[in-house]
């Protein structure tokens, strides 16, 4: 078993970045993700593990620290919350084009504009919908505990880096200011130029004696060219759907409803749904893991099973909803509940949601 | 088991780190612990929270509105939190800073002069174990053994030599914990 802490979501993302071999962090402070830039400043990891930790002069800055280096092959990461990931949207667009691997970390907080610094979910679409121009994707994982903020931090560098594409993890105010226990994994090691060479034949780290000059860029002035590149991206993309969504369920095999829910929503809605089977309704919890790409299939799978509806629970103002509505493409009823601008809900308003909506049929 | 807490006061009085140091108690027992602190632009002087949560079982919403205890330091907290007691559940308060008692007919009402405790011992930054004492008493949730784990767990080792000090305080505490009423 590994190490056992009381940590802050925040901070266990940070020492989760040292403990998975991180080259670099690049970051800007802000609330409710500041702990992350404080942590790994305190903790001096380049005496560690030899990881940089930058306090880059802007998120614009960040980001392009992360083009920079996550060009050479090297882990890299950045971390921030809600407008100052909107600042990153540009250098995102260009990391995707360029197929640069590499983690960016979102503390959701209450928006739009500099709204507040308490927990929201209300960057769903910016996440998982694009965000910056173009058409691209990134993988975005949906931690719901102070456990997952340490795990899903080498899970999303795999996948960086088996699909050379950007990872989000996108969190939110309330996990990466709550403590739980967490079991941290073993450090690993980081990679050595030299295996880094050996890996990854794409990464501009030098042209190798006798071989091909490695350019990485976005841009393509010919449009047939830049169009079969789009078409790679495309595959690509097609093939993380195909193998890479995750999720989780509750109590969903006798379910007649199922409530949809991420993040913090979805460990409110574990105890609503504990609630509502105290009354005798038969609901379950599915926990989209993985918010691109999104648990379709599962869902669609649970209509053809019979359920009867879905509700998308929110801390946003109807965006999941949209997802589930093209999962089930009309064959089951599809309900909203949600609260937003730094509002949690609670868990028996939840249950009042759901009978509200479905308890007449 | 599963015990939901409220601590609430001003900011500066330790509401966090009590909350913090049974958190790790519940930890050093095998529990499963959640800690979640309103959090903000708030500042010494200003009221601050924390939900604490300890179980046997997975901890599903960290966040909730009703509790088994609420450990109640201000009299803004008295008026925020004293209707999310649970019925038959506890309140705990220390009447120094508070101007109207709790009127609750239906919850465990216990009062500890935490304040006025800690200035007899002659450190006023005790307060908050003498509490901690006072709730431990009423609901021994943790042993005493496991919060001076805790405590050796969360405080930084240049000030473990004032944990004799705070395991008196937390004697001082269950040692004066009153009843108010009990239903």
């Amino acid at each position: 078993m590994g190490e056992l802490r009381l940590m802050k979501g925040n901070e266990a993302l940070a020492e989760a970045a040292i403990r998975a071999g991180v080259d670099g962090y690049f970051g800007y402070p802000i609330t409710p993700q500041s702990e992350v830039v404080e942590y790994l400043t305190a903790e001096k990891p380049h005496e560690r593990t030899g990881m940089v930790v930058l306090q880059a002069e802007s998120e614009v800055a960040s980001i392009n620290m992360l083009y920079g280096g996550g060009a050479t092959g090297k882990k890299v990461m950045t971390s921030s919350s809600s407008p100052g990931i909107s600042l990153m949207q540009e250098g995102l667009s260009y990391i995707a084009g360029a197929e640069i691997p590499c983690v960016v970390v979102n503390v959701v907080r209450g928006g739009p504009g500099l709204g507040d610094i308490q927990p929201a979910q209300s960057d769903y679409f910016q996440a998982v919908k694009g965000g910056g121009h173009g058409d691209y994707r990134l993988i975005v994982l949906a931690p719901s505990s102070v456990q997952e903020m340490s795990d899903f931090v080498p899970l999303a560098f795999d996948l960086a880096f088996k699909y050379r594409n950007p990872a989000m993890i996108m969190s939110d105010g309330l996990i990466g200011q709550m403590m739980e226990k967490v079991e941290l994994f073993d450090p690993m090691p980081r990679m050595t130029d030299d295996e880094i060479k050996e890996k990854y034949p794409w990464a501009t780290n030098g042209k190798p004696v006798g071989g091909e000059r490695r350019i990485i860029t976005s841009l393509d002035l010919d449009p047939h060219r830049l169009e079969d590149h789009n078409h790679h991206l495309q595959e690509k993309y097609r093939e993380v759907e195909e193998n890479e969504v995750r999720y989780e369920l509750f109590d969903c095999d006798d379910a007649e409803y199922i409530i949809v829910a991420y993040g913090s929503s979805a460990r409110v809605c574990q105890k609503s749904i504990q609630l509502a089977r105290e009354e005798g309704i038969k609901v379950g919890l599915l926990r989209p893991i993985t918010l691109w790409p999104y648990p379709k299939k599962q869902i669609r799978e649970f209509v053809d099973k019979g359920v009867k509806g879905f509700l998308s629970v929110e801390m946003s103002a109807g965006q999941m909803i949209e997802d589930i509505k093209l999962a089930v493409e009309g064959q089951a009823r599809v309900e909203y509940f949600g609260r937003y601008g730094g509002v949690i809900p609670s868990p028996e308003e939840v249950v009042e949601a759901f009978k509200n909506k479905f308890q007449e049929d | 088991m599963t015990e939901e807490i409220i601590i609430a006061g001003f900011g500066g009085q330790g509401v966090l780190s009590m909350g913090k140091i049974l958190a790790y108690s519940g930890v050093m027992q095998d529990q499963e612990v959640s800690w979640l602190p309103s959090y903000g632009p708030e500042m010494r002087g200003g009221t601050a929270n924390v939900t604490v949560i300890v179980s046997d079982e997975r901890i599903s919403s960290p966040s909730i509105t009703s509790f088994d205890t609420a450990i109640i330091l201000n009299q803004q907290s008295m008026d925020k939190f004293e209707p999310t007691v649970k019925p038959g559940g506890v309140l705990l308060y220390d009447p120094n800073g508070i101007s109207r008692p709790p009127e609750r007919k239906d919850i465990n009402i216990y009062k500890v002069q935490g304040a006025r405790l800690a200035a007899e011992m002659g450190n006023t930054k005790i307060f908050n174990m003498i509490v901690l004492g006072a709730y431990l008493k009423v609901k021994p949730i943790v042993k005493l053994e496991n919060v001076i784990q805790g405590l050796k767990k969360s405080l930084p080792e240049r000030y473990h030599k004032l944990i004799p000090l705070n395991e008196d305080a937390i004697t001082m505490g269950m040692k004066n914990v009153e009843v108010v009423q009990t239903v």
